[in-house]
């Protein structure tokens, strides 16, 4: 075997961690990793947030963002140990030898330089090319990318190409100056899944057609499926499994890849819609104060006891609008909302009380969702209070089953939002829900900022809270899995209207219509040469029109 | 118990000093504070620690009745700054719309007139009491914790924590007090530190242009004014006063730091 181009022996990274109002601390993020990359290779990094993989990396660069250090180990760069380079020699490195695709393009870039400009910055002042031989490669790259119009494109500035443009021009600001190696950071994670597939087309083309060796970082496996040969699994700064991808999705070795492989095999068999339902959104049209265009037209959905409605769609779509207009903070221009037997007073701050209590909301994002200031025991008592008038030692024992409920115990009454995992957050936020006994919940992205492991957690939850309580979910996300895996209707929505709706069995079977094909054949599955065959199909239907 | 830092502790014990001071002010001063004692300007001695001032007073005498009169004043236009600015600048910032404009541009237009000036307008044609000048001093410096409080707030009340007190139903003191208020609280305390020292010298100040505390009672400011011509001779009479000041402000601010670092904490201020 030849030399590897990269070679990771014995790698140890720690940080000092400056928790608000306590003493520093130092923690281990990387704890003795080792790695072989060769050339014109792919090596896949998985793992859950706080597994290392980012850090790891950027160690391949020599980097250490926000006081980490590493402190141990080797990085070997054709056959050069970089942790040991001085700046001059890590100037060399950097943006020469290996690159660097980061997660937000559009954080990435200046916003008041020409695309052209920074894409072919590096190889200049490398002086790896002339001015006129570096646009070339660039104009060169961006055709290979698939983005529209090359010769053009380098003159936009950032925000005048979309999201998933911008992450191609990265790609090929990063493989502009010829590296040996590029370090793709979630490049798609960002992106809409419908986006997604065509920039992962196009970064896993443009690696082959250059021959260039990437480190493919992500915690979604069946992406990195698609474009890694090699996968490493690591969990907790320690590697967990490294084998090949067809091994590694098939034949998993340990068991945690095997959770990993198994995620969202969750099933929930379709209730058939009963004749009165909890929730039914009429003709509901809105805009936000000062538009002119409706950010919803025409909204006609209904929601049967204790199921599940899916509101589906990419980011734009209405659908969290939806959610704003249901809970009263957007009263909609026209349109009714029924709710258990009744209308809804358009405005959230007219409604009584009791329709206050019997439509809960949970949010994306739980961080933000709690008062970092309050205990759990307050935060989950406060509705049980509220609306019930439960008072101290009744208060504290409701509290405590709602705990025993969510699967936590009564030691975290006393606890900060600070103090629990981002899964533990998300179940608080359900009880906090649940407690003031509601007929239904919104769920806005409720797992979409998780780990898979731990959103496969909340909606298993979810799903029997359900069964127990007869409470009903209009569950808003973008995850086609997850919707496949709890609801049973199914509305899926495009640019402010919903363009198809019925139960789950058949919004998810043919004949789709154009739209929904599309998001559908877009939802990565965990096999390798899925993406091939979804772009191939894509090519033919193209071909036949 | 935490361990206290250093700095913290002794800012506590040279603050709690001064407010000793000022509290037992009849019991350890050495004189009365208008008893003529001595000479003009006597210099330090066994019977004047610090000397006498421009017309034969002690001035430690001086110096502990003078803390007694700024303290009390500044920490009362301390607080009325801080109930009244927070109280208006957490409604409007949860309120929004049309009140917080109104309330925030006729804060505006009040900042837009230096606060000297103004405090001397006032005080030209309303008699020159204590609980004059201490009102007109803390409704003066509410107008910076007013702004202080409100862009504070502005961030907290869009929190996805305060829209689910919204939701919940939750009235406005609720979601005021109890959701905006202790996350406003960190900046708050800094500001207090800074709002209190801030107050100590524009109360020395007003005193010393002859429109704050008024004779024959003084505050430092006012001590300052006495003595100043001695400084022409060589005589260190007016600098006791500004030392006195400088200790306070240092001491009181390492206290306000140590407050916010516990503040901070978002696990209670444990492990």
């Amino acid at each position: 075997m030849t030399e590897p181009l990269l070679k990771i022996r014995d790698l140890r990274i720690d940080a000092t961690v400056y928790p608000p109002g306590e003493a520093a601390r130092e923690i281990q993020i990387v704890k003795g990793v080792d790695l072989d990359l060769q050339r014109g290779k792919v090596l896949g990094l998985i793992g859950e947030s706080g597994a290392g993989k980012s850090t790891i990396g950027l160690a391949a660069m020599a980097y250490g963002r926000g006081g980490v250090r590493i402190t141990g180990g080797q990085v070997l760069v054709n056959g050069r140990d970089v942790l040991t380079l001085r700046d001059s020699g890590l100037r060399r490195l950097r943006g020469n030898e290996v690159t660097y695709v980061s997660q937000s393009a559009a954080a990435s870039f200046n916003p008041s330089r020409r695309i052209l400009e920074q894409v072919t910055e590096a190889a200049i002042l490398h002086g790896k090319f002339t001015r006129q031989q570096a646009q070339a490669r660039a104009i060169d790259l961006f055709g290979k990318l698939g983005l529209p119009d090359p010769e053009r494109i380098g003159q936009r500035y950032p925000h005048q190409v979309s999201g998933g443009q911008l992450q191609r021009c990265m790609t090929a600001l990063a493989l502009c100056p010829e590296p040996d190696l590029v370090v793709f950071d979630e490049p798609t994670t960002a992106l809409d899944v419908t986006t997604q597939i065509d920039v992962l087309k196009a970064i896993k083309d443009v690696i082959a057609l250059t021959g260039v060796a990437a480190l493919y970082i992500t915690h979604d496996l069946a992406v990195v499926a698609q474009v890694a040969d090699d996968i490493m699994v690591l969990r907790h700064g320690e590697m967990v499994e490294h084998g090949a991808t067809d091994q590694i999705i098939n034949a998993p070795r340990q068991d945690y890849t095997r959770a990993l492989v198994s995620v969202r095999e969750i099933r929930h068999d379709e209730q058939p819609p009963t004749p009165t339902p909890v929730l039914s959104v009429d003709g509901i049209s809105a805009r936000y104060s000062g538009m002119h265009d409706d950010v919803l037209s025409d909204i006609n959905v209904a929601l049967s006891p204790g199921q599940t409605l899916a509101i589906v769609g990419e980011s734009g779509s209405g659908k969290s609008t939806l959610a704003r207009v249901i809970t009263g903070l957007l009263p909609p221009r026209s349109g009714r909302i029924g709710f258990d037997g009744h209308d809804l007073t358009p405005a959230q701050r007219q409604r009584p009380r009791q329709d206050l209590r019997q439509l809960q909301m949970i949010y994306q994002m739980a961080d933000v969702a709690m008062n970092p200031r309050q205990t759990v025991e307050t935060i989950i008592g406060r509705p049980l209070q509220f609306y019930f008038g439960l008072k101290g030692r009744q208060r504290r024992d409701r509290v405590v089953a709602l705990l025993d409920q969510i699967e936590m115990g009564a030691d975290f009454l006393d606890r900060y939002p600070a103090e629990l995992s981002g899964g533990q957050k998300q179940r608080v936020c359900i009880a906090r829900a649940l407690a003031a006994e509601p007929k239904l919940i919104i769920c806005d992205e409720v797992t979409s900022a998780l780990d898979p492991l731990v959103a496969d957690g909340i909606l298993k939850l979810l799903l029997q809270l359900q069964k127990d309580r007869q409470v009903a979910y209009l569950f808003i996300t973008h995850d086609l899995a997850t919707v496949r895996a709890i609801s049973d209707s199914i509305a899926v929505m495009h640019r402010g209207k919903v363009v198809r709706y019925g139960p789950k069995s058949q919004v998810l079977s043919p004949p789709f219509d154009d739209y929904t094909d599309l998001l559908l054949s877009s939802v990565p599955e965990m096999r390798p040469g899925w993406l091939e065959q979804v772009v191939a199909h894509r090519r033919i239907e193209a071909g036949g029109e | 118990m935490r361990r206290i830092p250093l700095a913290a502790l002794l800012g506590l014990l040279i603050t709690g000093l001064f407010f000793a001071a000022a509290i037992l002010a009849p019991v350890i001063a050495p004189y009365g504070p208008s008893e003529i004692v001595g000479d003009v300007w006597e210099p330090a001695s066994a019977e004047h620690l610090l000397g006498t001032d421009n017309i034969g007073r002690d001035l430690l005498t001086r110096l502990i009745y003078g803390g007694r009169t700024t303290i009390f004043v500044a920490t009362l236009a301390t607080a009325i700054s801080f109930v009244t600015g927070t109280f208006l600048g957490l409604t409007a910032a949860t309120v929004g719309g049309w009140v917080d404009q109104v309330m925030s541009r006729c804060v505006d237009v009040l900042m837009a007139i230096p606060p000297l000036i103004f405090a001397l307008v006032i005080l030209s044609v309303m008699p020159v009491t204590m609980p004059v000048l201490i009102i007109v001093i803390g409704l003066l410096e509410a107008t910076r914790v007013y702004r202080l409080s409100r862009s504070v707030a502005v961030d907290i009340a869009v929190m996805d924590y305060v829209e689910a007190a919204r939701l919940r139903g939750e009235g406005r003191m609720w979601i005021v007090f109890r959701e905006i208020l202790p996350n406003a609280l960190s900046p708050l305390v800094a500001e207090m530190g800074l709002r209190f020292i801030f107050i100590v010298l524009f109360v020395s100040t007003l005193s010393f242009l002859g429109l704050g505390v008024q004779p024959p009672a003084a505050d430092w400011g006012g001590i300052v004014k006495e003595n100043k011509d001695g400084i022409v001779y060589g005589i260190g009479a007016a600098l006791w006063p500004a030392v006195a000041i400088a200790a306070l402000a240092i001491s009181v601010n390492l206290i306000a730091d140590w407050v916010l670092s516990r503040t901070s904490s978002l696990k209670g201020g444990r492990g």
